[in-house]
């Protein structure tokens, strides 16, 4: 099955999009999984059974599950236009740190695509961990949610989108 | 005490911006209530059983006067003139109503103050060492660090959606009064032999369900790489920690699951790519958060004050509160008093908004205009004049505030129960009420002694009840209220987790239950031991015993020995309707 949203938020606006994500329905298997169509975004297992069939496709994106790791990734980045992580739920946090390790330990520079549960009070967080594309679940007004990535002009910690904490970027006050 | 910059008060009020629209979504339902649930759980908020509960950070357990005063006008305005300090060193209102968070939320920011991560499957506000900065016993005054590792867990984008609530503490003294192994990550402050600072890191601690003392993961980890270092736990904790099971995601089973040595091995890889990085804390940000911290103005006074040591000897209420209520200090001519939030009559720790106004007052003339809250639930005046404490005494007794019980059997670490919290199993607030009733005379407390008696309402253990001296534990029984019993749990540097000494008793049984284990502790103690001593001499057996020689005499309030104890209460104070002013 796959479920083509026509609006995303990426780069801080909402915009159109063709991609498609490509989720196994019941009884498919990552190995029977019919590819054929363009622009996908696949699950990694089916990247990891076809890759035979699929590498060399410029039209080709990975999809990783909240108990994936990026590391499965390793040495394959540049296979892919756009790399997506999903989540299950919204409260299931393992999306953030393999995002991290997507952008931080791995130099992921391409687009980097939030699916699944995507709300507005989550945003901030999936950017600041490098997510620069997100597509909120259907049932929720995309323009509410945009303004979920400027809730906080101030941030303490490094991450992906800061590699400094606010103590070394900034000159604070003393007593 | 820390005081906001510009970048802390920006922060606070986007907060409060944020939090704000949140509830207004919940309100216009654009917000489901299970999207809003655990957004307002990251702000403190509780949906209890009579209203909203919500849970202010005290960072680290320092408040200033100012800051007192404004949780008097909360209660006032918008609770019942009332609030309650916590185990975790915050203070917690119980009714509140939804949409006045938003104000609330704005006040607190006003004076520095919020309910960021007080609950929540987050990293949750920091606790520390009441006495930090004042005791004799310090190594290293962890408040500094302390508010170095809050600003870092604040809206950690990473760490937001933990598999479970991931709570830290930290202490630099000898003694943990901080209770640092039964924490997910406990930091004990120390020097190693060149002097310099640094952390011994234990992890995996926890009470709850399954009580756990953490495991020593690193011995020496230097100051400058606490967040790093932290962050490494976390993280392999994101990623590992099980979600499929509410019961089993805490940190300490995936440790145990691991084992240490697997869990150590990975986080240290994960380090490795951030140990000497950016995140790396600098001598410059260190000095400028100490600062804060920086002794006040103390003044050269003699060690001792002759009308103290007079009234010593002819006030014996004074000489008793002297004796539990007021510790030593590391400056010669000050003391560090206690103020007990274990009244008989009151839930322990509750303090009412006329009560916080009057130790505002307390606070700012004799004890520098700050007051720090224990995980025992009383509050802390660190620095006060020898020549001041007979005033202070007399404005504290006034107040009901002078109850001059800490470290005794009233001194009970209780948790609300189910009279307000859902996940109770049984009540606890009136079980803590019955026995201070049954104990209230105050030379037989003082003969027991040292004792630490832990209430919890259910096995999420909020009441401590695995490291009290006796922990009392409620469980359901056919819907009736019953209570298990364990001895020889203890906190600090002698931690241990208690035995539970058999079948559950009844609420109007429990009084009793205590009353057979101090008995046999009097029959056995050697001079100078406490109850906890004589209980590791002997082993349970004897205590046990005891309690269970006959279910008559359980039953009958021991008739055979009534007479030596506190003459029994009479009717079943238990069953009284709910007796504080909650209600």
């Amino acid at each position: 099955m796959i479920i083509r949203n026509v609006s995303i938020i990426k780069n801080h606006a909402v915009t159109n999009d063709d991609w498609g994500v490509l989720r196994l329905a019941e009884g498919d298997t990552p190995e029977s999984a019919d590819v054929t169509a363009q622009k996908i975004i696949v699950p990694l297992k089916v990247w990891q059974a076809q890759r035979n069939q699929l590498q060399g496709r410029t039209d080709l994106g990975v999809w990783l599950d909240s108990d994936e790791r990026a590391e499965d990734l390793q040495g394959e980045l540049d296979r892919f236009a756009v790399i997506a992580v999903n989540f299950p739920k919204f409260a299931d946090g393992r999306g953030y740190s393999i995002a991290y390790h997507l952008r931080v330990r791995m130099g992921y520079v391409g687009e980097l695509r939030a699916i699944g549960d995507v709300l507005r009070d989550q945003l901030f967080y999936m950017q600041r961990v490098g997510f620069d594309s997100f597509v909120p679940r259907a049932d929720k007004d995309i323009n509410e949610a945009l303004k979920g990535l400027n809730d906080f002009s101030v941030i303490y910690q490094a991450s992906a989108d800061e590699a400094q904490p606010l103590f070394r970027r900034v000159q604070r006050s003393v007593a | 005490m820390y005081r906001y910059d510009q970048f802390d008060h920006q922060l606070a009020s986007e907060r409060v911006a944020q939090f704000g629209d949140q509830v207004r979504r919940r309100l216009s339902g654009e917000l489901s209530e299970d999207e809003f649930r655990i957004l307002r759980l990251q702000n403190g908020l509780y949906h209890q059983v009579h209203a909203y509960m919500l849970r202010a950070a005290v960072p680290y357990g320092l408040a200033s006067a100012n800051q007192l005063r404004k949780f008097a006008q909360i209660a006032r305005k918008f609770d019942r003139g009332y609030a309650h300090f916590t185990t975790r060193q915050n203070i917690q209102y119980n009714w509140i109503k939804l949409p006045d968070t938003p104000e609330i939320l704005a006040e607190l920011a006003s004076v520095e103050l919020h309910a960021n991560q007080t609950s929540g499957s987050c990293l949750r506000s920091i606790t520390s060492d009441e006495f930090a900065g004042v005791s004799p016993d310090e190594i290293v005054d962890p408040r500094p660090y302390a508010e170095i590792l809050r600003q870092w867990t604040t809206f950690h984008p990473e760490f937001a959606y933990l598999p479970r609530k991931f709570k830290i503490a930290i202490s630099g003294a000898e003694e943990d009064r901080a209770a640092t192994g039964v924490h997910d990550i406990g930091l004990n402050a120390v020097k190693n032999a060149q002097g310099e600072v640094g952390f011994r890191v234990l992890v995996g601690g926890g009470l709850g369900r399954t009580p756990v003392i953490g495991s020593v993961i690193a011995e020496f980890v230097p100051w400058q790489h606490v967040i790093t270092y932290l962050e490494s736990i976390v993280r392999v904790y994101n990623e590992y920690g099980r979600r499929d099971n509410a019961y089993k995601a805490r940190i300490k089973i995936l440790v145990k699951a691991l084992g240490i040595e697997e869990f150590r091995r990975q986080v240290e890889a994960d380090w490795q790519f951030t140990k000497d990085g950016p995140c790396t804390v600098t001598r410059q940000e260190l000095d400028r958060v100490a600062v804060f911290f920086d002794a006040p103005a103390y003044q050269q006074q003699p060690a001792s004050n002759a009308s103290v040591t007079a009234l010593q000897c002819d006030n014996k209420a004074f000489s008793n509160w002297m004796r539990r209520n007021v510790k030593r200090h590391k400056v010669t001519g000050y003391a560090i008093v206690l103020l007990s939030l274990k009244q008989v009559g009151v839930a322990p720790g509750d303090v009412s908004a006329e009560q916080l106004d009057a130790i505002a007052d307390l606070a700012d003339r004799f004890s520098f205009g700050e007051v720090r809250v224990t995980h025992m639930q009383n509050l802390v005046l660190a620095d006060v004049k020898q020549s001041d404490l007979i005033a202070l005494w007399q404005v504290a007794t006034a107040q009901g505030l002078a109850t001059p019980n800490i470290g005794l059997l009233t001194d009970v670490i209780c948790c609300p129960g189910s009279d307000f919290c859902n996940l109770a199993n049984a009540r606890s607030i009136p079980l803590a009420k019955a026995i201070a009733q049954r104990f209230d005379d105050f030379d037989y407390l003082h003969d027991i002694g040292d004792i630490e008696l832990n209430i919890s309402g259910c096995i999420n253990a909020c009441g401590h009840h695995h490291v009290g001296h006796i922990g009392i534990l409620g469980v359901d029984k056919n819907g009736e209220d019953r209570y298990q019993v364990s001895i020889g749990g203890a906190q600090g540097k002698a931690i241990n987790l208690g035995k539970v000494i058999g079948s559950s008793f009844s609420a109007a049984e429990i009084p009793e239950v205590i009353a057979s284990l101090l008995k046999v502790y009097v029959r056995e103690r050697i001079e100078g031991e406490r109850f906890i001593d004589t209980l590791q001499r002997l082993g349970i057996q004897p205590f046990k015993e005891y309690v269970y020689r006959t279910d008559t005499a359980i039953a009958m309030g021991l008739a055979d020995d009534a007479a030596e104890c506190v003459p029994v209460q009479q009717g079943t104070p238990y069953n009284n309707p709910h007796y504080s002013r909650r209600f």
